[in-house]
């Protein structure tokens, strides 16, 4: 099946890579992507007429970064690339896709979806003021834009995000009052064994760190998240905490950038029917596939962290693999010491992924903490006692269930960010483990759709 | 294992079943409903959230004015607000001669309690100028209005478990039979059923209860297609939707005080009825999207943000099957209401349980009963 129509969704390292495998073996494929230009988050491009080097950009990634440029910059031409393109929709065979106004359907062979990740939120009172931000969202605004989110910046989570946008900020020149994180050093010591998987990154992780103590950040591990402190007018005005020796203490600032390591970006998966799987380690959803990225859906493939949150290295790792998986589905010959390379690797990256998920663990323990008061659902502005009660009250101890009666995952964003937090929060109210709450039902569209568009032809 | 007896076991958990437990309740019934899913998950969740007489077969406005009188008494009713609100509903048409069908509907005798008026030329302008200039004429019913419909079957349902209702979620019926004068229902994890009536209430899936019973009907099932935007400041309390013969312009929309634009019609999808899940055609939505422009030309400015689907059963004729069996006694049915039933709901249960606890009903439900599909025999 030469003419195999092939589409991957997503430009960043994992569909860089895919394409290139793809186009190696003489498969010109459809990349189609939601940014204006190719690199994903991580390796986001910034806009053209903007002038920052690579080291600038990308710190100690920037070698990886330019690399991933440099390839799509030859791959481009030789393939068919729709930037600034959104696939809202798709039915078996089909994508929906709206660029710039347009609306065109993509048919597809196979699909392979390198769609990404978003940051992974929990709740604290406050949070819904305006200056604050995910992780993610402040690091988007620096690379992309060269802004801060404020003048003086709070990061409070957990995960290497924390730490990697936090010396990104100090780096650019902006302040940053504190990073505040809800782990602790004992788990650390604890998960330095599989952290040692990749003592390269571990290392890079450590530098992290010590650049912020050059710089004279106060950093605090260990904390309880207690409120975003502010008002409607003001928005943001600092954030208060617990310790990790049990002291509150306030944290003067203007922005909070907020987030618990990464989600992946399923809802394309799960509208094409794939099964999901809940990994333990991570405590969350995500598409059931096999060591390739093969999912449950015959066509259908999934790589990066859209998959399986495992950072950008593993994601070029992956885009490779699951090219050679497909070119295996179509019957072409693939060298297995490649396939075999490419999965010993990411072998290596999932212990080290467990070793994160040891050392920064998802703070389920903070949804059951949430005072009733707390927004869960900023789109709809949806208390914690609100989806509580929905338990309580009215039976709901299954999320859809508890979206319908209390629209929490109903707005905006549709469940992308508050879906974790108030699956948390439901489980917390029943009882049950987070895993028998059941997950949010993808809908589409996967991103607001525009009521302007027009439709045009293939 | 022990048979559990009741005057009524209820097969079928939406708006219908729960109404119907409910109401069976306050007449003293006992009552088992069985729900293989959970309550209001498919149809009586899912839809448009209409409640809305006008329009309807004029044979059919008696049942939906008695459902419109408990609509209004419903708060109290059930303790329990479904965010009804009786903000009129508008029935506009893009054709002069459409007009002329509205004015002969309005002045049927049966839509006397409507108090149907036509709109046309400048006092449509005036009232409704915001609605596009294909937009002809239009018959406004000042008391129909709409509700959330994901809120209406639960809380039926909890009413009626607070008056003693037994509601049995995630239980699936594997067997019915009529012994003796005793209906005798088996449920797939074995356990067993046992009363002097039975109404099935089963929307997409009763049909397959009533050809247990030698009573098939040609029952269809299709996916509404509904969609949301964004929320914007609320400033269109009237549910509005077009009236045409062409399938494509069928669209209605309503805001909800808390913003957002709900809208469906249009084309309807084919669910799967194997997963029991219903998908949105995107060709719906693009439809959705380009006669909504149409109709209200500054939604263009909206972003969808949420689209839906569920299970409906639709008759031939568009009328629901409601009433006896017509060949077992003790046997009811209330399904397949065609894509139309969230208005009834109340009165439907109102009307079961009148039937099944006295015989008889006040109400003419003729129209409806499983019979017209008969083969002759």
């Amino acid at each position: 099946m030469a003419t195999a129509r092939v589409v991957i969704v997503g430009a960043g390292p994992a569909g860089v890579r895919c394409a290139e495998t793809l186009l190696a073996a003489g498969i010109k494929p459809i990349l189609i992507d939601e940014n204006r230009r190719d690199g994903g988050q991580i390796y986001r491009r910034q806009p053209e007429g903007f002038t920052r080097d690579y080291a600038t950009l990308y710190g100690r990634e920037a070698a990886k970064a330019q690399d991933l440029h440099q390839s799509f910059d030859r791959l481009r031409e030789a393939i068919d690339y729709r930037p600034d393109t959104l696939v809202w929709n798709l039915t078996p065979g089909q994508l929906c896709c709206v660029s710039q106004g347009r609306h065109r359907t993509v048919d597809y062979d196979a699909l392979i979806l390198c769609t990404g990740a978003t940051d992974r939120l929990m709740p604290i009172e406050g949070w819904h003021l305006a200056g604050t931000y995910s992780l993610g969202g402040a690091q988007i605004a620096l690379k992309n834009q060269a802004v801060s989110i404020g003048h003086r910046v709070v990061f409070m989570g957990s995960g290497p995000l924390l730490y990697l946008v936090a010396s990104q900020y100090v780096k650019a020149g902006a302040e940053v009052a504190a990073v505040l994180d809800t782990s602790p050093l004992s788990l650390r010591l604890k998960a330095l064994p599989k952290l040692l998987a990749r003592p390269g990154v571990l290392f890079t992780g450590i530098k992290l760190l010590a650049q912020l103590y050059r710089a004279k950040v106060a950093v605090h591990l260990g904390i309880k998240p207690l409120q975003v402190l502010g008002d409607a007018s003001q928005g943001v005005m600092g954030v208060r905490f617990t310790t990790g020796s049990g002291r509150t203490a306030t944290v003067q600032a203007d922005a909070v950038a907020l987030g618990y390591h990464l989600r992946p970006e399923t809802q394309l998966g799960d509208l094409a029917g794939c099964a999901m799987a809940f990994d333990q380690a991570s405590s969350q959803w995500w598409l059931a596939t096999d060591d390739a990225g093969r999912t449950s859906v015959k066509g259908v493939y999934a790589a990066g962290d859209g998959a399986k949150i495992r950072g950008a290295d593993a994601a070029e790792h992956a885009g490779r693999l699951v090219a050679l998986a497909l070119l295996e589905d179509l019957q072409q010959p693939v060298s297995s010491a490649l396939r075999d390379g490419h999965q010993q690797a990411l072998a290596v990256m999932d212990q080290f992924r467990l070793g994160l998920a040891q050392a920064f663990p998802w703070p389920s323990e903070q949804a059951k903490a949430l005072p009733d008061s707390a927004i869960v659902c900023r789109c709809e502005m949806i208390s914690a006692g609100e989806l509580r009660r929905t338990v309580n009250e009215k039976g709901a101890c299954e999320v859809n269930r508890a979206k319908a009666f209390s629209r929490v995952g109903m707005g905006r964003c549709q469940g992308r960010y508050c879906a974790h937090a108030g699956a948390e929060v439901i489980a917390a109210a029943a009882g049950v483990q987070v895993q028998e709450v059941g997950r949010q039902r993808g809908q589409a569209p996967v991103k607001p759709l525009s009521m302007l568009i027009e439709e045009v032809a293939p | 294992m022990t048979v559990q007896k009741t005057d009524v076991v209820i097969v079928g958990g939406g708006l219908m079943g729960s109404a119907a437990a409910f109401f069976l309740r306050r007449r003293g019934q006992s009552v088992i409903l069985l729900e293989r899913d959970q309550i209001g998950q498919y149809a009586s969740g899912v839809n448009f959230g209409n409640v809305r007489r006008q329009g309807r077969f004029l044979g059919q406005l008696a049942l939906a004015n008695r459902s419109w009188a408990l609509w209004k008494r419903l708060p109290e009713l059930i303790d329990d607000d479904l965010e009804f609100i009786p903000s009129g509903h508008m029935r506009v048409c893009y054709r002069e001669d459409e007009i002329a069908e509205l004015e002969a509907y309005a002045a049927a005798p049966e839509a006397a309690q409507l108090d149907l008026r036509i709109y046309r030329g400048a006092e449509l302008l005036q009232r409704f100028g915001f609605l596009g200039p294909d937009v002809k004429g239009g018959s406004y019913a000042p008391h129909d209005g709409h509700a959330n419909p994901r809120l209406a079957a639960p809380a039926f349902a909890r009413a009626a478990t607070r008056l003693g209702a037994r509601i049995e979620e995630r239980t699936e019926v594997a067997d019915v039979q009529k012994v003796g004068g005793d209906f005798h229902v088996t449920t797939t994890d074995g356990r067993q059923f046992q009363s002097a009536q039975l109404l099935i209430t089963a929307g997409a899936w009763g049909q397959k209860l009533s050809a247990q019973f030698g009573e098939p009907v040609p029952l269809d099932t299709h996916g509404p297609q509904m969609a949301v935007t964004e929320p914007v400041p609320y400033a269109l309390p009237t549910v509005i939707g077009v009236y045409t013969k062409i399938p494509e312009e069928v669209i209605y929309f309503r805001q909800i005080p808390r913003g957002n634009i709900v809208i469906g019609g249009g084309y309807r999808s084919k669910p799967d009825m194997l997963n029991r899940r219903a998908y949105v055609e995107p060709r719906s939505i693009l439809n959705q999207v380009s006669q909504m422009r149409r109709l209200l030309p500054g939604v263009g400015n909206l972003n969808i943000i949420r689209v839906w689907s569920g299970i409906e059963g639709y008759l031939p004729d568009s009328l629901p099957v409601m009433g006896p069996s017509g060949t077992v006694d003790g046997l009811f049915y209330a399904f397949g209401f065609c894509g139309h039933g969230f208005q009834l709901g109340p009165g439907v249960g109102d009307v079961m349980a009148e039937l099944l606890s006295t015989g008889s009903t006040s109400t003419p439900i003729a129209p409806f009963s499983i019979t017209r599909f008969a083969l002759p025999a």
